[in-house]
C-alpha cells in the first residue's frame, strides 16, 4: 500500500441520527411520488397508494433500525439513497401498471406489488448478510468457494430444463413460478473471489514487467488470470448472448486487478483485450452487430431500433421538467418498467429528475469508494472498491445504452428496474458495503493503550 | 491501494458525467428534433388532440380539423381529398405526416416559436391550444383543370401537371394521376388506415408519389429549350442563325450509330434556322448543338435552370439531372442524345415548368413555393412569402429570343394543340422513350401570355396510347396545358 491507512486516532461519529433524518426525507420524496402517480393518472389517490406507502415506511424504518443496531458505524448516506431509488422505481412501475390497466383492462400484468414483495425479501437478505457477515475479512477464507459458486451461477442458465431464454438472452433460471437471473448474484460472488484472489496474488502480478511509453506492462507469463477472465466473459457473451453482463464481469476484473497491483498497464491490457473481443463479437455475431447498427443508426425506426427510439422520444418529450408523474406515456416504450425505466423517469420527471437519479447513483458509488479508502485491510479495500465499481459500471452500461452513449445491452438498473434477482443482489451489495464501512469507521479494538502510559480512552459502543 | 482507488473514482466520475451530458443532449439540446420526428407517437397523440390549423386555398380549407367525439376530439378532414393530395399530404396517427402537413407542421400544430404568445395566452385562459393556418398560392381553377385533364386521359395513363407563376415562382397547380385520398390515412379507424396504407404501398403505380416533384423522367424534346438556350448563350447563336439540319447526324466517335429524327424524316433542308429547328423539333440540330456546346457547357446551362438541386422543400422533391455522374465524360453519341433530352437526362415536371418559366420571365429563375401566407390562430399574419430569385438562368436577350421561338412552335410547329385564340402562347412538345417495352412519355411545356407571362406549365403523360412522335405527344399533353393556362388567364 502506497499511502498509510488512516491513523487510529481518527474517531468517526456514528451519524445514525443523520441517517434517520435522510431516511425520513427519502420517504417523503417517495410517498409524494406515489401520490403524484395516482393524481396524475387517476385524478385521485388510489387506495393502493396507501398500501404501497405503508410497506415502504416499514421497509425503510426496519432498514434504519437494523443498521442502527448491527452496523452502528456504517456510512449514513447509503441507506437513504437506496430507499429513494428503490421507492422511485416502485412508483414508476406502479405508474406503468396503471397505464397497462388503461390499455388492456383490469387483468393486465401488475408489477408494483410484486416489486414491493421483492424489496421485502431484499431487506431480509440485507439483514441476513449483516448478521452472518459480522466481519468481512472472514469472507476471504471462502475465496475459492465463492469463485466456484460464481462459476456455477453463471452456468445455471445454460443447463437444460431450468435454464430459460427470454428475449434472446439465456440468462434466466426458472424454478417453479419464479425466474431468477443468477448473473446478478454471480456479480457479488465474483467480486469476493477477485478480492480474495488478488490480495494473495497481487505481489506476483505487480512485480516484474516492461516499461513502455511510461506505463509498466505485465510480463507475458502473468497474463494467465486476465486471459481466463476474458475467456469466461466471452463465454457469457457467446453462450448466453448477454453483452451487458459480459462487459460488467470483465470490466470488474480489470478494475480490481488494477487496484490490487497499482499498475495502469493492466488497464491498457484489459482495454485492448476488451476491444479485441468486442470487435470479434461485432464481426461474428449478428445480435451484437444489430445492436451496434441500432446504436449508430437508430433512424429510420425499424423493429430493432423501436425500443431505443421510443426511449429517446420519451426522454425528449419529458424535456427539462418532465410531463409529470402519471401524465406522460412511458408505456409506449417496451420494458419501460425494467430495462428502460430510466427513460420512463426521464419522460415523467424530466431532465431534472433524470440528472437527480444519475447523481444518486454517483453518490452511492462515491460512498462505496470512500469506504474502500477508509478500510484498513487490503481485502476489504478491494471488495468495497469492486462492489462500488460494479454499480458504476452497471449503471453506465444500462443508462448509457438507453441514452445512446454506448450500444444497448440488457442489464437492470440497480434498485429501480422491476426484477427480483436485481433487487435482492443489490440489497446484498449494500449490506456488504455497510459492513465494510462499519468495520472501517468503528474505533479499533483497544489493545495498544496498555503499552502507552497516558491513556485510557472511552469508547462508546 | 489508495491511489488506484482515487483514479477509479475519477474514472467513475467521468462515466457519470458522460451520462449527464447524454441526458442533457437528449432532453434539452436534441429534444425539439426528436419531438419533430415523424411517427413520434407521444407528440402525435398530443397533436391529434389539438385543433390543428387549416390549409387554405383562397378562403376554402383543403385540410381542416373538425370536432369528433372520440379520444382525440378532432378529426383531420380533406374536403377535396384526391385533388390536393400531392400538396397537403396526409396526417396519420400511425404513419405520421407528409408534404405540407409535415413541412408546415410547427404552424399547423401550434408548436411554432412564433406562436409562443398564443400558447401562453391559451395556457392562462386554460383554452386548448390551437394551430395556425397556412394559405397556399394554388389557383383553385387551374388545379381543377389540371386534375380533370389528367383524369380524362385513357385508362392506364399516369401523369402529372404543374403550373407556376413565372414572375414569382408561386405554384398555381400541382397534381398527378393516379393519386390517393388522404382521408383514408387520416381516419381514426387505425386498422382501416393500416389496410389502406398496405394497399397504397403495394400498388405498382405508386399513388402516393408526388409525380410533379419526385418523379424524374427523360424530358425528351422539351429539353431542347435548354439546349437552344445553351447554344445561344455559349455559341452566340441567334434565332435566325443557320444550324445543321437534314435527316441524320453522324460524327467522329459515332461509329455506325446515326442520330435520326423522330419518324426518320428530314428537318426541311440541310441548312435551317434555329427557329425552324425548334418548330419541327429537329433531333439532328440539337444533337449537333449539344456536341458543339460540350458536356461542361450543357451541364452548366442545365444547372443554371435549376437542375442538380431539389427544386422545392415544402413538399418532397428530387433533383433533376443532366447526367448521372457529372464527373464521367460522355461519349459523343451520348452527348448528342443528351442534347435532345435522352440518355441520362431526367427531369421532374416542376423542373421543366421552372425552366419554361425562366425563359418567359426574362431569364430570371424563381424559387417555387406553395405557401403564400402563414397566420396565427387569431388570424394575425405571421409571415407572407416573398418571391425569391434563384439566379438569372440566361440573359434577357436570349430569354426574349427563345420565348419568341417557343411562340412560333405553337403558332407554326408541333405545339399547335396548345394554341389559344387571341393569346400568344409559347410551348414545346416532347416525346421520350426510356426502354422499348415501356410506353413513351408525352411532355408539354408552355407559358402564356408571351408579352406578360402569367403562367408556366409542364405536363407529362405516361400512357400506352402515346404515339411515338412529337405531334401525338403534344396531342396528349398539350390540351391539358392549354386548359390550365385558360383557367389561370381567365379564358
Amino acid at each position: 500500500m502506497s499511502t498509510p491507512t488512516p491513523s487510529s486516532a481518527v474517531v468517526y461519529r456514528k451519524r445514525r441520527g443523520a441517517e434517520a433524518v435522510l431516511v425520513a426525507l427519502a420517504l417523503c420524496i417517495v410517498i409524494a411520488a406515489f401520490c403524484a402517480v395516482g393524481l396524475g393518472a387517476r385524478d385521485k389517490i388510489p387506495g393502493f397508494v396507501v398500501g404501497l406507502s405503508v410497506c415502504l415506511v416499514v421497509i425503510a424504518v426496519a432498514t434504519h433500525l437494523v443498521v442502527r443496531f448491527i452496523a452502528p458505524y456504517a456510512d449514513p448516506v447509503l441507506v437513504p439513497l437506496v430507499v429513494t431509488l428503490n421507492g422511485l422505481g416502485v412508483a414508476m412501475i406502479y405508474r406503468i401498471d396503471l397505464a397497462e390497466i388503461d390499455k388492456s383492462g383490469a387483468d393486465a400484468n401488475q408489477f408494483a406489488g410484486r416489486q414491493v414483495l421483492w424489496t421485502v425479501l431484499g431487506l431480509a437478505l440485507f439483514v441476513a448478510v449483516l448478521l452472518i457477515v459480522r466481519d468481512h475479512r472472514k469472507l476471504q477464507r471462502f475465496t475459492y468457494t465463492f469463485g466456484l459458486v460464481a462459476f456455477v451461477l453463471l452456468l445455471l442458465p445454460l443447463l437444460p430444463v431450468i435454464g430459460t431464454e427470454i428475449n434472446g438472452a439465456r440468462i434466466w433460471v426458472r424454478v417453479g413460478a419464479f425466474s431468477l437471473q443468477p448473473g446478478e448474484f454471480a456479480k457479488i460472488c465474483l467480486a469476493i473471489f477477485f478480492a480474495g484472489y488478488l490480495v494473495v496474488k497481487r505481489d506476483a502480478l505487480a512485480l516484474a514487467g516492461r516499461r513502455f511509453m511510461g506505463i509498466d506492462f505485465p510480463r507475458g507469463r502473468d497474463l494467465g488470470p486476465i486471459l481466463v477472465a476474458w475467456l469466461v466473459s466471452l463465454g457469457v457473451l457467446v453462450f448466453q448472448r448477454d453483452l451487458g453482463s459480459s462487459l460488467l464481469f470483465f470490466g470488474l476484473f480489470v478494475v480490481m486487478l488494477y487496484i490490487a497491483t497499482e499498475r495502469p498497464g493492466w488497464l491498457v491490457v484489459g482495454t485492448t483485450l476488451f476491444l479485441g473481443g468486442a470487435t470479434f463479437a461485432a464481426m461474428t455475431f449478428s445480435h451484437v452487430q444489430s445492436r451496434i447498427d441500432a446504436w449508430l443508426h437508430p433512424f429510420p425506426v425499424s423493429d430493432s431500433t423501436f425500443q431505443l427510439v421510443q426511449g429517446l422520444y420519451g426522454m425528449a418529450w419529458g424535456g427539462l421538467l418532465g410531463r409529470g408523474l402519471g401524465q406522460g406515456s412511458p408505456e409506449i416504450t417496451p420494458f419501460g418498467y425494467s430495462d428502460f425505466i430510466f427513460a420512463s423517469i426521464g419522460e415523467e420527471l424530466g431532465l431534472a429528475g433524470a440528472m437527480a437519479v444519475i447523481l444518486m447513483y454517483a453518490l452511492i458509488v462515491e460512498r462505496g469508494l470512500r469506504t474502500a479508502l477508509l478500510c484498513r485491510d487490503a481485502f476489504g479495500k478491494l471488495l468495497a472498491a469492486g462492489l462500488a465499481v460494479s454499480i458504476a459500471l452497471q449503471v453506465f452500461v444500462v443508462v448509457g445504452g438507453v441514452t445512446r452513449v454506448i450500444p444497448l445491452t440488457g442489464l437492470t438498473t440497480p434498485f429501480m428496474s422491476y426484477g427480483g434477482s436485481s433487487i435482492l443482489a443489490n440489497w446484498a451489495i449494500i449490506a456488504l458495503l455497510l459492513r465494510i464501512s462499519d468495520q472501517s469507521r468503528r474505533p479499533p479494538p483497544e489493545s495498544a493503550p496498555l503499552q502507552m502510559d497516558d491513556a485510557t480512552q472511552v469508547v462508546k459502543l | 491501494m489508495n491511489r488506484p482507488i482515487r483514479v477509479m473514482s475519477l474514472v467513475c466520475l467521468a462515466l457519470f458525467v458522460s451520462l449527464l451530458l447524454a441526458v442533457n443532449y437528449i432532453q434539452f439540446v436534441d429534444a425539439e428534433t426528436l419531438n419533430a420526428k415523424n411517427g413520434n407517437r407521444r407528440v402525435i397523440d398530443e397533436e391529434f388532440s389539438r385543433e390543428r390549423g387549416p390549409i387554405l386555398v383562397g378562403d376554402r380549407p383543403i385540410a381542416e380539423s373538425v370536432p369528433v367525439d372520440d379520444q382525440w376530439q378532432f378529426q383531420r378532414r380533406y374536403p377535396d381529398g384526391k385533388l390536393y393530395a400531392d400538396i397537403t399530404g396526409y396526417f396519420s396517427y400511425t404513419y405520421g405526416r407528409s408534404a405540407l402537413e409535415q413541412s408546415q407542421n410547427s404552424i399547423l400544430s401550434g408548436s411554432d416559436s412564433r406562436l409562443f404568445v398564443n400558447r401562453v395566452v391559451d395556457l392562462i385562459g386554460s383554452n386548448q391550444p390551437r394551430g395556425g393556418s397556412v394559405s397556399l398560392t394554388v389557383n383553385r381553377k387551374a388545379q381543377r383543370a389540371a386534375a380533370e385533364g389528367l383524369a380524362d386521359l385513357p385508362g392506364d395513363a399516369k401523369g402529372a401537371a404543374v403550373a407556376i407563376d413565372p414572375s414569382t415562382g408561386a405554384v398555381l397547380a400541382m397534381t398527378g394521376t393516379p393519386t390517393y385520398n388522404p382521408n383514408v390515412l387520416a381516419s381514426h379507424d387505425l386498422s382501416a388506415v393500416s389496410d389502406a396504407w398496405e394497399r397504397l404501398n403495394a400498388n405498382d403505380n405508386q399513388p402516393m408519389l408526388n409525380r410533379s416533384t419526385q418523379q424524374s423522367l427523360p424530358p425528351g424534346s422539351t429539353f431542347k429549350i435548354v439546349t437552344a438556350a445553351a447554344a445561344m448563350e455559349k455559341l452566340g447563336l441567334k434565332p435566325d442563325s443557320t444550324v445543321k439540319g437534314g435527316s441524320s447526324l453522324s460524327a467522329p466517335g459515332f461509329g455506325s450509330y446515326e442520330l435520326v429524327n423522330q419518324g426518320g424524316g428530314n428537318c426541311g433542308g440541310n441548312k435551317i434556322t434555329l427557329t425552324q429547328a425548334l418548330e419541327v423539333s429537329c433531333n439532328v440540330t440539337f444533337g449537333d448543338l449539344a456536341m458543339q456546346v460540350g458536356q461542361a457547357g450543357m451541364q452548366e446551362q442545365a444547372d443554371a435552370f435549376g437542375f442538380s438541386r431539389r427544386p422545392i422543400d415544402q413538399v418532397p422533391s428530387n433533383p433533376s439531372q443532366f447526367t448521372q455522374d457529372p464527373d464521367v465524360e460522355l461519349e459523343p453519341p451520348q452527348l448528342a442524345q443528351s442534347g435532345i433530352g435522352q440518355f441520362e437526362v431526367s427531369a421532374t415536371p416542376l423542373q421543366m415548368a421552372m425552366a419554361t418559366g425562366a425563359i418567359a420571365n426574362g431569364g430570371a429563375l424563381m424559387q417555387p413555393y406553395l405557401v403564400s401566407t402563414v397566420r396565427s390562430p387569431d388570424l394575425k399574419t405571421i409571415e407572407t412569402a416573398e418571391p425569391e430569385k434563384i439566379r438569372d438562368a440566361i440573359s434577357g436577350g436570349t430569354a426574349a429570343s427563345l420565348s419568341q421561338m417557343m411562340v412560333d412552335v405553337v403558332d407554326n410547329g408541333t405545339g399547335a394543340p396548345a394554341a389559344i385564340s387571341g393569346v400568344e402562347v409559347g410551348g414545346k412538345t416532347g416525346t421520350a422513350q426510356s426502354t422499348p417495352d415501356r410506353p413513351p412519355y408525352a411532355w408539354f411545356v408552355s407559358f402564356a401570355p408571351a408579352d406578360d407571362p402569367k403562367v408556366a406549365v409542364a405536363v407529362v403523360v405516361e400512357s400506352s396510347s402515346t404515339g411515338r412522335d412529337d405531334i401525338s405527344g403534344g396531342r396528349l399533353a398539350g390540351p391539358i396545358a392549354k386548359s390550365i393556362i385558360e383557367a389561370v388567364i381567365g379564358r
